[in-house]
């Protein structure tokens, strides 16, 4: 048996920006991700991203994890950030940008 | 499994009492919400505190009975 909290710990800390969402970037399958990838699209940051819908152990597990319900969920250098609506809150008053800039992230290619 | 707007609201004014509290049923299908909750019991904290204040008003309903709640958080002016 694997441990959920070990894996998603090893997946946070191992990118600097990683979005758990139900589909991929190409392909989300909710408009709550979909929403979220746009976001960081726009960002124009790199980053990875984990389909929850390929592994529920991460699924059920990402939500205990950071206590919280919902998936998308962002991760910037191992901290958690939010969910969809908090992503598009920080967004539209620069908080967001400005998070990723002091992190150093590293731009989209 | 759909969950009227009254309820959403009033589980969140249960468990915030001051608050005040606007749903908007986004699909008309009793499934998609969005919710704008103004409280000052949010002042000084950040926004993942201040959902969380919301999602557990609503008492693990989130993510499992209601899916689709798109949430805004305030505090008033």
């Amino acid at each position: 048996m694997s441990d959920p909290n070990a894996r998603i710990s090893k997946i946070v800390n191992d990118s600097d920006v990683v979005l758990f969402m139900k589909g991929t970037p190409l392909f989300p399958q909710c408009g709550f991700s979909s929403r979220a990838v746009a976001i960081l699209d726009h960002c124009g940051v790199a980053y990875d991203s984990v389909d929850v819908l390929q592994d529920m152990e991460i699924r059920q597990g990402i939500k205990a994890f950071s206590e919280w319900p919902t998936i998308p969920q962002l991760y910037v250098k191992g901290e958690f950030v939010g969910g969809s609506d908090i992503m598009m809150e920080m967004y539209e008053a620069g908080e967001l940008q400005q998070l990723l800039a002091e992190k150093q992230v590293a731009k989209a290619q | 499994m759909p969950m009227p707007a009254a309820e959403i609201a009033a589980l969140i004014r249960a468990a915030l009492p001051d608050a005040e509290v606007v749903i908007e049923d986004l699909a008309g299908d009793g499934d998609h919400y969005l919710a704008r909750v103004t409280s000052p019991a949010f002042a000084g904290r950040s926004r993942v505190q201040q959902h969380k204040m919301v999602y557990d008003a609503l008492g693990g309903r989130m993510g499992g009975e209601l899916h689709a709640l798109q949430l805004t958080t305030s505090v008033p002016n």
